[in-house]
């Protein structure tokens, strides 16, 4: 077949002699700051809902509601998760490229047919293309250049990862004001601006992932860096064998992570969720005096200012992770987590403002670092032999906070108003479960030890399969 | 050099690379990320107005 002299093979990627391994960071940042665009969706809702009346102020009763429109995202995060545990195999055999590849096709081709779906008025187009196959670009591409990251920077897999992981923090904050430019471009030329947006939208990132594509090399069979030691100081945490990712989700140690990243990522989406209107009600004129209040736009500021956080945490945490080991680092994430959420309601109760911003900018951070520091922690434990695919499957837990953690906030905080408390005392309980949450993942994290040798990988005994 | 790939691996489609091309690499990343941010931190300011 053709496929086999295919340049997209992983054959054809293996880096030669002189290659620098500091050009696949960028190739890796190049998909994902392309598919962090996800978390900026929420730019599209106001114009989406206004197609048909033109004032997004105003809906007509035939335009799209904000329920239908939160569908949209719900689907690309499920099938992300889905996705990255369905390809992850598939990934490690073809490798990053052809991976990369695809998830530009889908990727883009999601805002493709979104901009038809737009056009036609069909929310099942839109469902079906930025949700479906847009999701399936989110997956392959989330995973994709993970595995060789760590490959490639066997000394430093938090740098290397949390770079990649940052990338698509960073994402939003090009798609959102990217998006917001495009729609005002447009805006006479469509309604709203929309659908031309998302056909321009969906050929730049093409483009601009394409450059990962045609970057991204894999390293030689037992290439490492000179001079390189393994390090196994921190922990006899680190293996130096290699689990498959079949055989890796009958560990403890595999479910064990799920539920540290499952709870991790709740407590986030907690804060997330609450952050504009929390800050708002809490800090109103009311409460800080006429005129002293956060106003819309500084609570906007206040949600960019945690991004940031959420940004720089990916990265900050990560790297030290590869200095205090990753269990420790889980530890603190977990440990001043609980300490800062239980912290949250007093700060508003007591309209600390200054502090409330800082524990909140704190929280993101590990939010953040949580979600970069995960594929080391699972090099550490099960090798780098298809710690991608194994990366995959555990991002299951991301789609299922993606859904429990609003669910969860909704419920509690309409809970609280229902019995009467407003502002801060309406979300204390949301804090309060979150807080509770991090418990249950600070004692997932402690019972996380080195996976049992009957697990690792023998390469004669699956030759014997094989044959 | 820490980065050098082993030279006994053939492979006769991935060149060397220079410092430039990775330069330029970052740069291609880099300016897009350094401007998203550069929007986000300015609507940040908006909270300490």
């Amino acid at each position: 077949m053709a496929t086999s002299t295919s340049w997209l093979d992983r054959s054809r990627t293996i880096a030669g002699p002189g290659f620098n391994r500091w050009l696949i960071p960028p190739a890796a940042l190049a998909i994902h700051l392309a598919i962090g665009q996800a978390y900026a969706f929420s730019v599209f809702k106001k114009p989406m809902g206004a197609l048909i009346s033109g004032d997004v102020n105003a809906p007509a009763p035939t335009d799209w509601t904000p329920g239908q429109l939160a569908v949209i995202f719900s689907i690309a995060i499920v099938l992300l998760g889905l996705s990255a545990a369905v390809f992850g195999k598939w990934l490690e055999r073809v490798g990053p490229r052809k991976a990369m590849l695809a998830s530009a096709l889908c990727f883009s081709g999601g805002f493709f047919i979104s901009a038809l779906g737009v056009s036609m008025h069909n929310i099942w187009l839109v469902y079906f293309g930025y949700g479906f196959v847009g999701g399936i670009g989110l997956g392959i591409g989330y995973i994709s250049p993970v595995s060789t990251l760590i490959k490639w920077f066997p000394d430093r897999p938090g740098v290397a990862t949390g770079m990649a992981i940052m990338g698509f923090g960073g994402g939003a904050m090009i798609g959102s004001p990217l998006a917001v430019a495009l729609m005002a471009y447009f805006k006479d030329s469509a309604p709203m601006g929309v659908a031309p947006t998302m056909l321009t939208m969906g050929a730049i990132y093409l483009v601009f992932m394409m450059f990962g594509v045609f970057t991204i090399r894999v390293p030689a069979e037992g290439w490492k860096p000179e001079g390189y030691v393994p390090n196994t100081q921190h922990s006899t945490l680190i293996t130096a064998a290699n689990v498959d990712a079949d055989t890796a989700i009958k560990t403890p140690q595999f479910w064990l992570l799920w539920v540290v990243l499952l709870t991790n990522v709740t407590a986030g989406i907690g804060v997330l969720e609450t952050a504009s209107p929390l800050i708002q009600e809490t800090f109103s004129d009311v409460s800080m005096g006429e005129g002293l209040g956060v106003t819309a736009a500084a609570a906007a500021g206040f949600v960019g200012l945690l991004s940031l956080f959420n940004l720089l945490g990916r990265f900050f945490w990560s790297s030290a992770s590869d200095k205090m080991g990753r269990k420790p680092t889980y530890m603190i994430y977990f440990g001043l987590g609980i300490l800062l959420y239980a912290l949250v309601p007093t700060l508003a109760a007591n309209h600390s403002l200054a502090l409330f911003v800082i524990v909140c900018c704190v929280i993101l951070s590990m939010y953040g670092g949580g979600f970069a520091t995960v594929p080391a922690y699972l090099r550490d434990l099960f090798g780098t032999m298809q710690v991608g695919a194994i990366h995959g499957r555990l991002l299951t837990a991301w789609s299922t906070a993606g859904i429990l953690g609003p669910l969860i906030v909704n419920y509690l905080h309409q809970n609280q108003k229902e019995k009467g408390l407003t502002g801060a005392e309406a979300y204390q309980t949301v804090f309060y479960v979150m807080a509770g949450l991090l418990v249950v993942g600070l004692i997932a994290n402690m019972l996380v030890t080195a996976v049992n040798e009957k697990y690792h990988y023998k390469e004669e005994a699956a030759k014997k399969v094989a044959a | 050099m820490e980065n050098r790939i082993n030279p006994t691996v053939p492979d006769a489609g991935n060149a060397p690379s220079s410092g430039l091309k990775t330069a330029l690499a970052w740069l291609y990343v880099g300016v897009p990320l350094a401007w998203g941010v550069s929007q986000t931190f300015i609507k940040a300011l908006d909270l300490f107005k």
